[in-house]
């Protein structure tokens, strides 16, 4: 008999693998949500499914009746400007500075020691500093998000840099290149899919902190609205909710891969050998 | 005329002296090969060529100028691995020498008739190392040979007066390493530059060379002295560059 560590499952059996977490987490909830409903008709916690749709359709298909939008829609156009424009710039950030500080030494010893020390600083500490000088509103969110990925994103790229073979950067200027034709030309250039590959681990902690930055201060996002209905135990909103972010951040890591596939076939050849760009 | 000469050149870490003192003269159009255990030295002496390194005493000549210590277009380079980047094709390799020579000083950019004379004479390099059909390929595309005549070709672009290789064909099988002993002797024909050649195959070194290196420390030697030349071997006449092996 074959080892269990030599046997792949076949195409059909991989795919019933895959579904087989996902199936009993929704049978697990459902045995669990009758089990509680049958006891009592009034119970909050574990809505059923149904509950949950039409708590949904509430939120995504009728309009509110105060503000005439559709909540979930608008919480989820606010979260994600919000977290586009962080993490936007946090990376702008991390490039810039993890690519100086990872080629030229000077900029290395000025700025290397004191971002190792920064990225200690937890941002979530911060985040009242920012409330009090930058105010409630949007900025104090999106710099919340831009420091908790930045100094991530800068070390991270510092460190791809420095994995750069010197025979690249002696080759370079056998060329004729000096420090800025290097770093645009050569550096620069195969940073660019690093830096999505930094955005990509960076996204979970970029949730993280715009979900607790709009449960403090906000008005609309989807953060803001699980801590609001808090109150009223309402399960039905919070964890279709719960499933929407999930379903966001995924989408966004996808979206983010493609692209790095799409704009560097060189690098996705390097990284997956054996798939043809 | 790329004569180089190595005046007393010396090299030491912290006080322990790695190589030299080294004095040689190579006639313009040589092809040194320099053979030696490892360790002893060789990596050493053609990182002060390149410029790598700066020697801690003595001086290095190219035509009686002395080379600066930082690596130039003066001397090109092709390493076993790493001498092509990733992130361009094959024909971009090739022209990017070209273009930071002739493009705009910031992003060394190059437009319209310019250009497209680069692509040509990228081209027309490609073709002479038998990459003519790989030139929108990236080196991860390229097999280890392809790769290293695609080094070749990108580092004669900018036609330098001395071109070092270190154990450029080391990682390549038996066949692909006569192909390109090949390929390597043709193109010193045709562009007569000096080769430096740091290799640990001696039949390579024999066979290719116009003069042969023996890079070593005689156990003789007391224990602060560096690694220097033991064998001076003069192995066949160097080519003379004629003023029709001009390349385009």
């Amino acid at each position: 008999m074959t080892r269990l560590m030599n046997r792949r499952p076949g195409r059909v059996s991989a795919l019933l693998l895959t579904a087989l977490p996902f199936v009993l987490l929704v049978f697990a909830y459902q045995s669990a949500s009758s089990i509680r409903l049958a006891e009592n008709p009034q119970d909050r916690l574990l809505p059923a499914f149904s509950t949950m749709a039409d708590a949904m359709k509430r939120m995504a298909i009728e309009p509110d009746r105060r503000t005439g939008e559709r909540l979930l829609i608008a919480d989820t156009k606010a979260s994600l400007v919000r977290l586009a424009s962080g993490v936007a710039l946090g990376a702008l950030f991390g490039l810039l500075v993890g690519v100086l500080a990872g080629l030229l030494p000077t900029a290395g010893s000025a700025l290397s020691p004191f971002l190792a020390a920064f990225a200690m600083v937890p941002p979530l500490s911060i985040l009242p500093i920012l409330f009090i000088t930058l105010g409630i509103d949007e900025l104090s969110k999106i710099v919340l998000i831009a420091i908790g990925v930045g100094p991530f994103i800068a070390r991270d790229l510092e460190a791809r840099v420095r994995e750069l073979p010197t025979e690249e950067l002696i080759k370079a200027q056998t060329l004729g290149a000096g420090s800025w034709l290097t770093l645009w030309r050569i550096v620069l250039p195969q940073m660019l899919p690093r830096l999505l590959d930094a955005i990509r681990l960076s996204l979970g902690a970029a949730w993280l902190f715009l979900i607790a930055a709009e449960a403090i201060a906000a008005t609309e996002g989807l953060g803001y609205r699980i801590f609001l209905v808090r109150r009223y135990l309402a399960m039905d909103i919070i964890l279709p909710y719960v499933l929407c972010i999930t379903a966001l951040a995924w989408l966004t890591d996808f979206a983010v891969r493609r692209l790095s596939r799409l704009l560097f076939p060189w690098y996705a050849l390097q990284v997956e050998p054996g798939r043809n760009a | 005329m790329s004569t180089l000469e190595l005046d007393g050149v010396e090299k030491a870490y912290d006080d322990r002296t790695v190589v030299g003192p080294i004095n040689l003269t190579l006639a313009s159009g040589a092809f040194c090969t320099i053979v030696g255990a490892s360790g002893c030295g060789k990596s050493t002496l053609l990182k002060l060529l390149l410029g790598q390194e700066r020697p801690t005493r003595g001086a290095i000549l190219l035509d009686g100028e002395p080379l600066k210590t930082e690596p130039d277009p003066r001397r090109g380079i092709v390493y076993q691995r790493y001498s092509v980047f990733p992130h361009l094709t094959a024909a971009q390799n090739v022209r990017l020498g070209l273009e930071l020579r002739h493009g705009d000083p910031v992003f060394g950019l190059c437009f319209g008739a310019t250009r497209r004379s680069l692509r040509a004479q990228a081209l027309a390099l490609l073709a002479a190392v038998g990459l003519k059909e790989s030139a929108d390929r990236y080196p991860v595309q390229l097999s280890g040979g392809m790769q290293q005549r695609l080094a070749l070709a990108q580092a004669l672009a900018c036609k330098p007066p001395l071109l070092l290789l270190d154990e450029p064909f080391g990682a390549l099988d038996p066949g692909n390493r006569a192909a390109m002993h090949e390929l390597l002797t043709q193109l010193w024909h045709e562009h007569g530059m000096t080769v430096v050649m740091v290799t640990h195959d001696l039949p390579e070194a024999f066979g290719l060379g116009t003069r042969m290196l023996v890079l070593d420390r005689p156990d003789d030697l007391a224990a602060n002295d560096g690694a220097r030349i033991t064998y001076d071997l003069p192995l066949r006449a160097p080519t003379v560059a004629t003023a029709d092996a001009q390349t385009p």
